[in-house]
């Protein structure tokens, strides 16, 4: 699923993580990237479809795409800096 | 932001108490952004995406939730390392169950301490009533957190501010005393009148705070992982699995973790490469995880356990495949446990 999603190559592994550690892990990984970086968050925990762009919103950063498998979450970002 | 604003770090913990104090400040101008401490026993955390039978619920972090309310940015730090040796050696010692509430309250008050001194802002604020809590909240304790935390008098408590000596920021006039509160004890009347005033009509009011910590049943099974492993040992697998499932200890040597409905099986089913695991073959049934040791004996129990909780539980024989941590697979054939003989005292 979603391959096509990720054409940054930048994809953060929060897969088997609960809430909010998928949005920790955003939160640090954001802080290596430069304004205008796309990257990919790959979840498991259904949560962080809202969670993680709750996030964003608070932190000015812009969500590109969501997308939704069974057992996966997928949400592509872009960093605003 | 003007020059001249002070920041204020206010510890957000998603209930209605931390968005009113941090409001109050707001509505005086000061630039305040939240903190949020990860504990790995925050109720906040994981147990929502966990069972289906809360799907219905909106899945959301209310920390995040209320700081997206106040217009605010939200800081999440994992402190679940650190706040192993709060857990394990409180000075102030425990309250009704493994809640080390002041210990894990000055913890935080001094983590906010370092993160204002790292990142320029200059006082704390905090969401406490005098006199709501037990063991925090009290007029003899709350200077305690000031004090042992090292934040001293740059440690404000907007909703009972005149209950208490004049902080720093008051002092310097960065904050107005006369527009702070005098919120005291238990009800939240006060609380909700002020939400109301404010405009806020959704909030989270969770029932003996954000820590799983406070909850007995909970306690019961840390205390019980503990006692098992002989050691106080914990990594964030164990304390996640102890809210999930029913926890049946047959032996002191092992215990079996049984889903109870599909979101947990689901949930369950990918610690299959941690710990062995049995689901029914035959019948439809739960996932199961076995944490510790067993010997042939013990794995024929720990089957006829799983038995009794699959659709199989009433057959002569139900047949289930034991996993073990590298995938190998074996099958086994049991005879039910009857109802009776899975003794009250196995459930932890």
């Amino acid at each position: 699923m979603c391959d096509d999603m990720n054409d940054s190559g930048k994809e953060l592994d929060a897969r088997n993580l609960l809430c909010p550690l998928p949005v920790i892990r955003t939160q640090d990984f954001v802080k290596n990237l430069e304004s205008g970086d796309e990257f990919v968050v790959r979840c498991t925990d259904p949560g962080a479809k809202s969670d993680i762009p709750s996030w964003c919103r608070i932190n000015g950063h812009k969500v590109i795409d969501i997308q939704q498998s069974e057992y996966e979450v997928l949400i592509k970002i872009q960093v605003v800096k | 932001m003007s020059k001249n604003t002070h920041k204020a770090i206010s510890l957000i913990s998603g209930g209605l108490d931390s968005m009113l104090s941090t409001q109050l400040l707001l509505d005086q101008g000061v630039h305040v952004e939240g903190i949020n401490f990860f504990t790995g026993f925050c109720v906040e955390g994981h147990t929502h995406a966990i069972r289906k039978k809360d799907k219905k619920k909106e899945k959301r972090n209310n920390a995040l939730w209320v700081a997206e309310q106040l217009g605010i940015k939200l800081h999440i730090i994992d402190v679940i390392e650190e706040y192993k040796s709060v857990l394990l050696n409180p000075v102030h010692g425990y309250g009704q169950n493994m809640n080390p509430c002041l210990d894990c309250k000055g913890f935080m008050v001094r983590k906010a301490l370092e993160w204002i001194k790292e990142n320029d802002f200059d006082f704390i604020i905090t969401g406490e009533v005098m006199g709501q809590r037990p063991m925090s909240q009290r007029r003899d304790t709350m200077p305690v957190i000031a004090r042992e935390s090292g934040a001293g008098d740059l440690l404000l408590r907007p909703l009972c501010a005149k209950h208490l000596p004049e902080t720093y920021p008051e002092q310097q006039g960065w904050v107005d005393r006369e527009k702070l509160l005098s919120f005291h004890g238990r009800s939240r009347k006060p609380q909700m009148a002020l939400a109301e005033e404010m405009g806020f009509k959704d909030y989270s009011q969770p029932a003996g705070g954000c820590c799983f910590l406070t909850d007995a049943n909970y306690s019961a099974k840390l205390v019980d992982l503990w006692k098992a492993r002989g050691n106080r040992e914990y990594s964030l697998d164990d304390i996640i699995l102890l809210k999930v499932g029913r926890h049946i200890r047959p032996k002191p040597s092992f215990k079996l973790i049984v889903a109870r409905e599909e979101g947990e099986s689901r949930f369950l089913h990918g610690y299959r490469y941690r710990y062995k695991s049995l689901t029914t073959i035959s019948h439809a049934g739960p996932v199961v995880l076995i944490i510790g040791e067993l010997d042939a004996e013990d794995l024929v129990l720990a089957a006829q356990i799983t038995a009794r909780f699959s659709q199989g539980r009433d057959d002569s024989e139900v047949t289930l495949q034991l996993e073990d941590s590298e995938n190998k697979k074996q099958s086994v054939t049991v005879v039910p446990i009857k109802a009776d003989k899975v003794l009250p005292e196995w459930y932890v």
